[in-house]
């Protein structure tokens, strides 16, 4: 907003978009012609790094807190809203899911609350961070890189994406065994063998299309409606009711994303256990 | 956007909030909600099981009210007749009773009678040998004359 007098709307959008990046030779510089302009593979997004920690922990010492007074007897309002968080998680993981896998619905609770917690970060503001943090630490806010919702970052979606699919590999195989898996993948859908080439190339891509669209579906949703919020955010006075209707569409968008995501979850595991 | 090391963090992350969970979340919270669904279970079983508990009181004190009116009203059936075989048994006794005082009575008024007659027969007998006296004023002979004095008792 304010730094919107300095820069062009296109650099305030570029501007916002930058992670808060910093290798082993320290932070990140992204003006061009800088010393330490972090290309490399050995560097980290610090701000999609704490800002996920930090939700994760907020999830976990909720959950937690509410876990260790946990009573059989009436239940608190926050043990209420939490168990039924956690009935709601696990019933749709007994809807979809059939094995007796004690993994699956702590992973599809963990996936839920912790993207809906990070997703839920797009309705901050999108300067507020910025704004604080330029106070706080007596810089420009042209200076301060901060991308707050870390579901924005694909390092994000496909660390959660690739987590996923390790677990379904490995299920695969623990259920099926390799010949199994081997078999799955080949005699699949065409019975002859001379096609079991073929079947591989198809089932190969099914395999990898999974995590991709996994982590692709999430992250695009949320940098999409991210990038919407940051170009109300260029249009002056008149941002503030169109900033409402966007923020109030996220309503439905954030806990739908952080739905599908586990459902697909519960799905992919659900079909790794599957022994044809 | 570019894939970097953030991707290792975050997966670090992401597995280390999971193993949290499975272990320290989930079991408790799980076995809370499972213990209260069992507890309300219970509860309402246990009021099922008291409804239908009521109802075959209900039930059996509405047969106990019943046999009870039956039994009542037999034994007065019982005590009625009874009452009429007693106030019978009375009158019969009573009857009997009567007629053997009635009996004895007329006995000893037949016993009486006799008595009074054979009295009066003896005083009889000596106001006629006084009135023969009186009339032969001589004296008579009692041992001479007894033969007649006997007929005369005899006869009266």
């Amino acid at each position: 907003m304010s730094s919107a007098a300095e820069l062009t709307s296109q650099e305030y959008i570029k501007h916002h978009l930058t992670n808060l990046t910093a290798d082993a030779q320290g932070l990140c510089s992204m003006d061009s012609g800088s010393v330490n302009p972090c290309d490399g593979f050995w560097t980290l997004h610090l701000d999609t790094l704490g800002w996920s920690v930090f939700l994760g922990f907020v999830f976990l010492y909720i959950f937690r807190s509410v876990a260790k007074k946990a009573t059989t007897g009436v239940p608190g309002k926050l043990q209420c809203a939490v168990e039924m968080i956690v009935e709601f998680v696990a019933d749709s993981v007994k809807s979809t899911f059939h094995g007796t896998n004690p993994l699956i619905a702590p992973l599809a609770l963990t996936v839920f609350v912790w993207v809906l917690l990070m997703n839920a970060m797009d309705w901050v503001p999108v300067d507020f961070l910025p704004w604080i943090i330029s106070i706080v630490g007596g810089v420009e806010m042209s200076q301060v890189y901060m991308k707050p919702v870390p579901t924005t970052d694909p390092n994000m979606t496909f660390a959660l994406a690739l987590g996923v699919f390790i677990l379904t590999i490995y299920y695969s195989i623990k259920v099926k065994g390799v010949g199994g898996f081997i078999k799955e993948l080949t005699t699949q859908p065409f019975g002859h063998w001379t096609l079991y080439p073929v079947n591989f190339i198809l089932e190969m891509v099914t395999l990898l299309a999974r995590p991709l669209s996994l982590a692709l579906r999430l992250f695009g949703n949320l940098y999409a409606g991210e990038l919407i919020f940051l170009l109300i955010a260029t249009i002056g006075l008149f941002q503030l009711p169109v900033h409402f209707l966007w923020a109030v569409f996220h309503l439905l968008i954030i806990p739908l994303q952080a739905f599908i995501f586990m459902m697909l979850t519960i799905v992919y595991l659900s079909l790794a256990h599957e022994d044809h | 956007m570019n894939i970097n090391a953030t991707l290792i963090g975050q997966l670090i992350a992401f597995v280390v909030f999971v193993i949290f969970c499975m272990k320290f979340v989930w079991p408790p919270i799980m076995a809370a909600i499972e213990a209260r669904q069992a507890t309300i279970a219970d509860g309402l079983a246990a009021s099922d099981r008291a409804a239908k508990d009521l109802e075959l009181a209900q039930a059996k004190a509405t047969e106990q009210l019943k046999d009870a009116k039956s039994q009542a009203a037999t034994i007065i059936e019982a005590a009625k007749k009874r009452e009429m075989q007693i106030v019978e048994e009375a009158a019969g006794k009573a009857e009997a009773e009567k007629a053997k005082i009635l009996a004895s009575g007329h006995a000893e008024i037949e016993t009486e009678r006799n008595q009074a007659r054979e009295e009066l027969r003896q005083q009889v007998a000596v106001l006629a040998v006084a009135g023969a006296e009186k009339i032969l004023e001589r004296s008579i002979d009692a041992a001479a004359h007894s033969d007649i004095l006997d007929k005369l008792v005899a006869e009266l």
